[in-house]
C-alpha cells in the first residue's frame, strides 16, 4: 500500500460524522416543520378557494386528439405514458390539490424549508469533510468496508438530493433523504463502526474505485425515485379518493406533485440510474474476471446485482407495457430498492467470504 | 412504446383480437393446430409476457442465493443435504443446488430469449421499412398536435408560400431531421420530418446484443476450461493435464487445446499490516515472483502474480487464489532410509494461518507411516494447554503432531484426499493420551519414534500458492456485446424521435402563413424546447421580429391572435385546443 494509516485523521473522520448527522437532525426537524406547516396553510387556502373554484372541465379534446395523433401514426399520448391510475388524477379529475407537474420552484415562500435545506447543505459540508478525512486517514477511496459504504452512501444520497433541488423543487423529499442519511450514519456508527485501515488484497484494485462509485451513485439514484414511487402510490390512492367525493385526509400530500408527474420524472431518473447500475452489473462482471478468473459464477452478490438489474429492467417494459404503468410500475421501482437495501446488507456477508478467500 | 403499438397493429392479430382472445381463452372452441400455434406465438410475443417473465426471472434467481450451489461448493452442499435430512434430499431433486442450470431456470430464459427473437425481428423489419419511406404524411390540423405554433412573413418580405417551405425544410435537414416536401407549388405547401430513428436502433440493438451475450457464456461454457493447483516456492507447473491437481473441462474441451507452458513459483512475499490496531496481521500484500516460458523451448521470463492481477500465457489466464505455509520435513523409516523428504501443503483452518498437517508416507519400509496435526506461525500455549498461533508470521513456527504406523490404504488404487487420512485402520504411536505423547517440533529439530518406527526431522517452512487457471474463449465476445448493449440502451433511452410538420400558405393581403406541429414518439419532456428552438431558427431564417409570445405560439393562443392562418381552412381560429392534454412537460 502506498500511503500509511493516519489514525487521528480517522477520528477527525468520525467526529465529523457525528456532527453531519447532529445538523441533519435539525435539518429534518425543518423538513417535517415545514411539511406541517405549508398543509396547514394550503389548507386555509383552500377553504377559501374551495367556493370560487368549479372543478376544472376535462377538456373535450381527450378523446379527438387521440383520434387526431393515431392518423399521423403514433398516439401523442404517449409523449408522457398516462398511468391508468393517475389518469383519474390529473387536475381534470376533480379539483384535488396537488403541486405543480414541472416540480419548479414557486413563488410562494416557505421559511422553514429554506432553512431545512440550509441545514442540509451545513450537514453535507461537514459530512464531506468527514469523507475526505476518512480517505485521508486511510489512504485510499473511502469506500472499503460496510462503515464506509454507509458513511460515504449516505453522502453521495444527500449530494444527489441537494444536486437535483437545484433544478426541481424536490423538497417534499426532504424528511425522507434526510432522514435516511441519518439512519445510515447512525447504523454506521452504531452497528459497524471499523477504524480507519488498508484493503485486503481482494479489494485492492482500481475497479473497486470504478465499480463501487458507480453502484454508490446508481442506488442514490434508486434511493431518489424509491420515495417518489411510495409517495405516488399514496397520491394516486388520494387522487382517486378524492376524485370519488371521499375526504382529503392527507393534507401535507398537496406539497407532492400528482402521481402522473412523480411517475415522470421517477422514470427519467430510474432510467439514469438502470444505465448506472447496467454498468455496476459490467464492471462487477470484468473486476471479477481479474479477481477470480470467471466473469460471472453466481455468487450471492451477483445474484442479487442480476435481480435488481432485472427488476428494474422489468420496471422499464412495464412503463411500456398498457395496463402496467402507474400504480404497478411504482410497485416494481419499490420492490427493485427493496432489493437494493437488501443486497447492500448481503454486501456484508459478502466481503467476510472474500476475507477467508483472500488467505486461501 | 409507440413501436410496440405499431408492430402490434401490423402484426397479423391486431390488438383488440388479442385481447378478446385471451379472455375467450377459457372458453376457446377448438382451434386447429395452426391457430393454436400462432396464438401461441402472438401470446409469448407480446410485451406483457415478456414483463412476466423478466420478472420470473427476477424470483427464480433468488434461490440461487439462499441454498448451496453446487458448481460453487460442491461439498458444502453435500453437507447441507446431511445437515437437513427431512428436506435436503427434496430440495436437490427440485434443483435447488444446481438453480442457474435447472430445468425451470433455463426454461425461463430460453423463453425470455425466443421471445425477444420474435419481438426483435418484426421490430427490426418495420424499422427498417420505416427507415426507407418517407416521414408520414401532413396531417390536416397540425394544431392537434402537443406542439404548435404559428408565425407570419410579411407581404414585404417577398416571401412565397413554396419558398418559405423550402427555406424550413433546409432549417430542419440542418437540424438533423430527414425531411420531405409535399406539394411545393400548391396552394399549401407543407412538409414532413423526421429525426431520432437512431432510438429505435438503439433498442433493437440493446436487446440483438443480450443474445450475443447469452451465446457468449454458452461458447464459453463449451470450448473453456478451468483447473487449480498448488505451487510451493521452487515447484513448476507445466500446463498438460497432469500438472493440474484439479481440471475441469468444457463440453467441448480438447485436451490438445492445453499450450505446454510453465510456470515456475520462485518466491512467494506477503506484506502484513502492522500499522493499524484493529487489524494488526491482516494481510494487505500478496505478491508472488515466477518464471514463465510459453513452451519448453521459450526464453524463461520473470513476471510478478498478484491477486487482481492475473498473468495471461498460452491463451489462459492465472490468478493468485490462495496461499500457505508447507513445513519441509524428512522421514525416515524403521529401515533407516529416508522414505520421504519436501514440503508438506498445510491447509488453512483458522485465524493467523493455523493449519492443519497430514502426511502419508507409503513408501516408509517395514511399516507404512502417517501424520496428522497442525501447523502454528507463531505458536502459543494458553494456560489450559491448548496451542494457537497468535501472528500470521512466521515468528515461531511449531508443528504439532500425532504419527501412525500400518497400512495407509493407498495401494488399492482408489483415490485418496492428500488432506486427510482415515486413522482408523492405523495403530497410533504418538498422541497426547499415549505414554509417548504428541510430536512437537520447531524449525532444526527431528523427533525419534517410538518402537524404532522411524524419525521425522523439521527442517524449515516454505510458502505456497494457490492459482486458478482459466480459459473462457466466450468471455471477449460476452465483453464486446455487453458493450453494444449499453450503447444501445443509451440511444434508446435518450434518444428522442421526434416528427414535425410545417404548412405555408399565402393569405389573401400577401402575407406567408406558417404553421407548424411536433409530435415526440416515446417519452419525451424536451418537445417544448425543440418547438421553441426551430421557432427561433425560423424566425431568423426569414427575419421576422422575434416576438414568440406576441404572435401565434400555442399558449399565448388568444382568440384575437388574427395572425393565425384562419384562411388556411382545415386551422380555423376556434379550432386550436385550448391546452394539450396528452401533451409531453413542457418543462424546458
Ligand atoms: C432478456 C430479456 C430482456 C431484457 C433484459 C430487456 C430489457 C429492456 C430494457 C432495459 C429496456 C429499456 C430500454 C428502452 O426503453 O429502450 C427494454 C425496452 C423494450 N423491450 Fe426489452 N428486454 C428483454 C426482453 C424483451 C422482450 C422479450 C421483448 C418483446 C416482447 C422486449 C421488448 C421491449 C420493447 C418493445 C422495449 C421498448 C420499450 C421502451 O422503449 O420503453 N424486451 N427492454
Amino acid at each position: 500500500m502506498p500511503f500509511g494509516i493516519n489514525e487521528t485523521m480517522g477520528q477527525y473522520s468520525e467526529l465529523f460524522m457525528l456532527l453531519a448527522a447532529g445538523t441533519y437532525t435539525v435539518a429534518f426537524i425543518a423538513f417535517a416543520w415545514d411539511l406541517a406547516k405549508s398543509s396547514r396553510a394550503l389548507q386555509a387556502i383552500d377553504l377559501k378557494a374551495a367556493q370560487a373554484v368549479e372543478p376544472a372541465k376535462v377538456p373535450a379534446a381527450v378523446g379527438a386528439g387521440n383520434r387526431a395523433e393515431s392518423s399521423v401514426g403514433g398516439p401523442a399520448g404517449r409523449a408522457e405514458r398516462p398511468s391508468s391510475s393517475a389518469a383519474s388524477g390529473t387536475p381534470a379529475g376533480g379539483g384535488i390539490v396537488t403541486a405543480g407537474a414541472d416540480m419548479k420552484y414557486s413563488a410562494a415562500r416557505r421559511a422553514p424549508a429554506r432553512v431545512a435545506v440550509a441545514l442540509t447543505v451545513l450537514g453535507a459540508l461537514i459530512h464531506a469533510a468527514g469523507v475526505v478525512t476518512r480517505a485521508l486517514g486511510a489512504g485510499r477511496v473511502p469506500w472499503g468496508n460496510m462503515y464506509e459504504f454507509l458513511t460515504t452512501g449516505a453522502f453521495v444520497a444527500i449530494a444527489v438530493f441537494l444536486l437535483v433541488l437545484i433544478r426541481r423543487d424536490l423538497r417534499f423529499l426532504g424528511t425522507f433523504v434526510v432522514g435516511l442519511a441519518i439512519i445510515m450514519l447512525v447504523a454506521a456508527s452504531v452497528a459497524y463502526w471499523t477504524p480507519v485501515g488498508h484493503l485486503v488484497p481482494a479489494l485492492q484494485s482500481y475497479w473497486l474505485i470504478i465499480h463501487v462509485s458507480i453502484a454508490v451513485l446508481s442506488s442514490a439514484l434508486f434511493t431518489l425515485t424509491f420515495a417518489m414511487s411510495a409517495l405516488q402510490l399514496v397520491q394516486s390512492h388520494r387522487q382517486k379518493t378524492v376524485a370519488a367525493g371521499g375526504e382529503d385526509k392527507l393534507g401535507f400530500m398537496r406539497l407532492v406533485p400528482s402521481a402522473l408527474s412523480l411517475e415522470n420524472l421517477s422514470y427519467r431518473i430510474n432510467a439514469i440510474a438502470f444505465i448506472g447500475w447496467t454498468f455496476t452489473l459490467m464492471f462487477g462482471a470484468i473486476w471479477a474476471e481479474k479477481a477470480w478468473g470467471r466473469f460471472w459464477g453466481w455468487d450471492t452478490k451477483e445474484v442479487w446485482t442480476f435481480v435488481i438489474w432485472v427488476v428494474y429492467a422489468g420496471y422499464l417494459h412495464a412503463r411500456a407495457t398498457r395496463g402496467w404503468t402507474g400504480t404497478r410500475a411504482a410497485w416494481l421501482s419499490i420492490v427493485g430498492y427493496l432489493c437494493v437495501v437488501f443486497n447492500f446488507t448481503i454486501v456484508n456477508q459478502f466481503f467476510n467470504g472474500l476475507h477467508s478467500y483472500s488467505g486461501l | 412504446m409507440s413501436e410496440r403499438v405499431n408492430v402490434k397493429k401490423k402484426s397479423p392479430a391486431p390488438d383488440a383480437d388479442k385481447v378478446s382472445a385471451a379472455k375467450a381463452s377459457a372458453a376457446l372452441p377448438a382451434l386447429g393446430a395452426k391457430e393454436m400455434l400462432r396464438f401461441a406465438w402472438t401470446q409469448l410475443t407480446s410485451m406483457r409476457t415478456a414483463l412476466f417473465l423478466l420478472l420470473l426471472l427476477a424470483v427464480a434467481a433468488v434461490p440461487g442465493s439462499l441454498f448451496p450451489q453446487r458448481p460453487a461448493n460442491p461439498s458444502v452442499v453435500t453437507q447441507y443435504i446431511k445437515d437437513h435430512p427431512d428436506y435436503g434430499k427434496l430440495l436437490d431433486s427440485l434443483q435447488l443446488y444446481d438453480v442457474y442450470s435447472s430445468v425451470w431456470f433455463s426454461a425461463i430464459y430460453l423463453l425470455l430469449f425466443i421471445s425477444l427473437i420474435g419481438c426483435v425481428v418484426p421490430r427490426a423489419i418495420a424499422h427498417y421499412k420505416a427507415m426507407r419511406s418517407q416521414p408520414p404524411r401532413t396531417p390536416k390540423r397540425l394544431s392537434r398536435l402537443p406542439e404548435y405554433g404559428t408565425l407570419v412573413i410579411p407581404a414585404d418580405a417577398g416571401i412565397p408560400a413554396s419558398d418559405a417551405i423550402h427555406g424550413a425544410a433546409g432549417l430542419l435537414k440542418k437540424r438533423g431531421y430527414r425531411v420531405e416536401v409535399r406539394d411545393a407549388d400548391g396552394e399549401r405547401p407543407s412538409l414532413g420530418a423526421e429525426r431520432g430513428l437512431s432510438k429505435e436502433v438503439g433498442n433493437l440493438v440493446f436487446h440483438t446484443s443480450l443474445i450475443g451475450v447469452l451465446v457468449s457464456v454458452a461458447i464459453g461454457g463449451l470450448f473453456g476450461y478451468s483447473g487449480q493447483r498448488i505451487l510451493v516456492e521452487g515447484d513448476t507447473f507445466v500446463n498438460t493435464l497432469v500438472g493440474y491437481d484439479q481440471f475441469t473441462p468444457g463440453t467441448n474441451f480438447q485436451s490438445s487445446q492445453l499450450q505446454p507452458y510453465s510456470v515456475q513459483l520462485d518466491k512467494f512475499d506477503i506484506t502484513f499490516d502492522r500499522e493499524s490496531q484493529g487489524k494488526f496481521g491482516q494481510p494487505i500484500d500478496f505478491s508472488a515472483a515466477v518464471t514463465t516460458k510459453e513452451n519448453p523451448d521459450a526464453p524463461a521470463k520473470k513476471e510478478t502474480l498478484k491477486v487482481n492481477d492475473p498473468i495471461t500465457l498460452g491463451g489462459t489466464s492465472i490468478y493468485l487464489t490462495g496461499n500457505g505455509y508447507a513445513p519441509v520435513v524428512t522421514i525416515r523409516d524403521g529401515a533407516g532410509n529416508v522414505a520421504m523428504q519436501g514440503p508438506v501443503v498445510a491447509k488453512l483452518q483458522g485465524d493467523n494461518y493455523y493449519s492443519s498437517v497430514v502426511i502419508k508416507v507409503p513408501d516408509a519400509k517395514p511399516d507404512q507411516l502417517g501424520f496428522q496435526g497442525f501447523f502454528l506461525p507463531t505458536a502459543f500455549v494458553t494456560e489450559q494447554g491448548v496451542s494457537f498461533s497468535g501472528d500470521p508470521d512466521l515468528f515461531n513456527p511449531q508443528l504439532s503432531l500425532n504419527s501412525y504406523y500400518g497400512d495407509l490404504g493407498l495401494d488399492s488404487g482408489s483415490p485418496q484426499n492428500v488432506f486427510e487420512i482415515d486413522v482408523k485402520d492405523l495403530t497410533p504411536l504418538n498422541a497426547r493420551n499415549l505414554d509417548a505423547g504428541g510430536i512437537t517440533l520447531s524449525p532444526g529439530t527431528s523427533y525419534t519414534l517410538p518402537d524404532g518406527k522411524g524419525s521425522i526431522s523439521f527442517d524449515g517452512v516454505k510458502r505456497y500458492v494457490g492459482v486458478d487457471i482459466h480459459h473462457n474463449p466466450g468471455q471477449l465476445y460476452a465483453l464486446i456485446f455487453a458493450l453494444l448493449a449499453v450503447a444501445g440502451l443509451i440511444l434508446s433511452l435518450y434518444v428522442n424521435r421526434r416528427r414535425a410538420w410545417v404548412r405555408t400558405g399565402t393569405h389573401d393581403d400577401g402575407r406567408t402563413m406558417v404553421e407548424y406541429g411536433l409530435l415526440a414518439r416515446g417519452e419525451d419532456h424536451r418537445l417544448a424546447g425543440e418547438a421553441a428552438a426551430i421557432r427561433t431558427l425560423l424566425v431568423r431564417e426569414w427575419g421576422l421580429t422575434a416576438d414568440p409570445e406576441q404572435d401565434g405560439h400555442r399558449q399565448e393562443d388568444s382568440p384575437q391572435s388574427q395572425q393565425t392562418p384562419s384562411s388556411l381552412g382545415d386551422n380555423g381560429a376556434g379550432t386550436p385546443t385550448p391546452a394539450s392534454p396528452a401533451g409531453p412537460e413542457k418543462d424546458q
